[in-house]
């Protein structure tokens, strides 16, 4: 088989759809056009059926009544919903939320829109494994605490969050409980029959399905309650009006039972392919991995190349499609704010770059990634003065650098 | 980031990688930027005794724009003299590169590096 290029490792940003899922789609795009809706004619009634059955997979799929699914644009929706939703229903019993450092932007960008209208949030840092401990968990819970917002695995990193061990915290101190589990339904056990946890967000273009839809789960027993934030027909019981994208959801709902399916089979696989790409790039000096390598999915790998810039890296090998965490490649101007959060300093952070591989990653592909940036890395190390430095034995990180200020002052003349 | 060709060219092609011996009277280094900042520059000038730069090289740790533009300079610094070479101006650097403005800090840190290096040279040889 002939390799074809550029090679697809960022399925954390999104994935491919899956052309099992496309299938089922299709007919909905076509001639099942009803609204799901219309209650008066066959065309509704059968675009109902399929938005049924969806949610029914969709529930199956993570372990909850079909009747606590209701379905949004995307997991981002999910989250600002299930975060304003709650905090704005139990402001009456306090009005502190906590979450952490590491959170998507989502998650951090909805509370700061929280604090602006009167809630006071804490931002827990997490360990410099990425993994939260609950003992400073447990000692951030106040009484007037009413939400808690985790995501069960990270973006950027991969790291597998303990949400049952946090849900039970939750239920004890009477606290609303969030996950964002954008990132998390075909690579670990979803099981919301067995975890305390009262809300959930999912998006179906991270698992294969399309994007523009997602879904959030609010639990029945014991019932949560959200204020919605879009008004209409009353569509979801009322949680969230708007016509429903049927076909969009009929992918969700394919996408998450094939992700539930082939878990078993493909994550050895995705692992042997993981830690084929990690030993290779190991071979190498100065490459440090970020976030714990045990709890952590198989479909991840963050690494930070030492005294190799991200962004310059990035453009030598074009050939491979990834993510860094280098400042050059955000708006921002500041790198991985997820790695600085670990403790990374931001050498580090600038020179990471996060393999995320798919259920279409091949290990030819992974052959060919480890060689090329065995190859990269080292022509960028022989440009690089830090990498002479090292070299000489000079303590790079302790080295006196001219303060960052001047150089400002220079771009503003 | 969409770059232009010329960056493209000299970030695949750099000119005049490499280490001239900073004890040597006759070359200057200067090292500008932070690591921390994602762009630090290295770059050394050698001056013959008829006040002219007879070589340049350089080494440099940040993004595409960051190397061309230090591989850029050490082409340009070649034949000057000290008070030519004084005279490039980071906008002469972003121009010829067609620099956009969010890397327009890449030039500023060239323009810098022959300054720092232009002084180590007349530091040494007072």
């Amino acid at each position: 088989m002939t390799l074809k290029l550029p090679i697809y490792l960022d399925s954390a940003a999104t994935t491919k759809i899956d052309p099992r899922v496309l299938e089922q789609m299709m007919p909905y795009l076509t001639e099942e056009y009803g609204n799901p809706a219309s209650r008066s004619h066959s065309f509704g009634w059968t675009a109902e059926a399929a938005v049924e059955k969806a949610r029914k997979q969709v529930a199956d799929t993570v372990g909850c009544d079909e009747k606590e699914i209701i379905w949004t644009s995307g997991a981002t929706e999910s989250i600002n919903l299930a975060l304003k939703g709650a905090a704005q229903f139990y402001q009456e019993k306090g009005k502190h939320l906590i979450t952490i450092k590491t959170e998507h932007k989502a998650t951090l960008d909805t509370m700061r829109e929280l604090e602006r209208i009167g809630f006071e949030v804490t931002y827990l840092n997490p360990e410099e494994n990425g993994l939260i401990d609950l003992n400073k968990l447990a000692a951030a819970i106040r009484s007037d605490t009413i939400l808690l917002s985790v995501m069960f695995v990270n973006n950027e990193i991969g790291v597998i969050q303990d949400i049952s061990a946090i849900g039970k915290l939750c239920r004890e101190k009477g606290v609303i409980f969030h996950v964002d589990a954008a990132q998390a339904v075909g690579k670990v056990d979803v099981n919301l029959s067995e975890i305390s946890v009262d809300l959930m967000s999912f998006s179906a273009h991270k698992v294969y399905g399309p994007k523009g839809v997602g879904a959030l789960y609010i639990r029945r027993k014991p019932r949560v309650r959200l204020l919605p934030l879009i008004h209409g027909g009353g569509h979801e019981r009322g949680f969230r009006s708007g016509t429903l994208p049927t076909h969009q959801i009929v992918g969700m709902g394919a996408a998450f039972e094939l992700a539930k399916q082939e878990m078993p089979t493909e994550l050895p696989r995705l692992r042997a392919l993981r830690d084929k790409l990690l030993a290779g790039l190991q071979n190498m000096e100065e490459v440090y991995v970020n976030g714990d390598l045990e709890q952590r999915v198989a479909q991840n790998l963050n690494i930070s190349f030492n005294y190799v810039e991200g962004e310059s890296l990035m453009m030598a090998i074009k050939d491979i499609a990834v993510s860094s965490g280098s400042a050059c490649t955000s708006a921002s101007l500041e790198p991985s704010y997820v790695l600085r959060a670990l403790g990374r300093n931001d050498e580090l952070a600038h020179s990471s770059i996060r393999f995320s591989i798919s259920r279409f990653t091949t290990e030819q592909e992974i052959d060919y990634t480890i060689k090329l940036l065995q190859d990269k890395v080292s022509k960028l190390r022989e440009l690089s003065p830090l990498w002479e430095m090292y070299q000489d034995g000079i303590d790079v990180a302790n080295f006196q650098w001219a303060e960052h200020g001047n150089q400002r002052d220079v771009i503003l003349h | 980031m969409a770059y232009s060709n010329k960056v493209v060219e000299h970030y695949e092609n750099p000119r005049n990688v490499g280490t001239l011996d900073k004890n040597d009277a006759h070359v200057g280094t200067g090292m500008v930027g932070a690591p921390a900042c994602g762009d630090v520059m290295k770059l050394q000038i050698k001056v013959g005794d008829n006040g002219v730069i007879e070589d340049a090289k350089f080494k440099t740790y940040g993004c595409g724009s960051a190397i061309a533009s230090s591989s850029l300079v050490t082409e340009w610094l070649k034949g000057k003299t000290l008070d030519e070479a004084q005279q490039i101006k980071n906008m002469d650097i972003a121009e010829e590169l067609e620099l956009p403005p969010v890397k327009i800090h890449c030039s500023v840190l060239a323009e810098d590096a022959i300054k720092a290096a232009i002084d180590d040279y007349k530091a040494k040889n007072k």
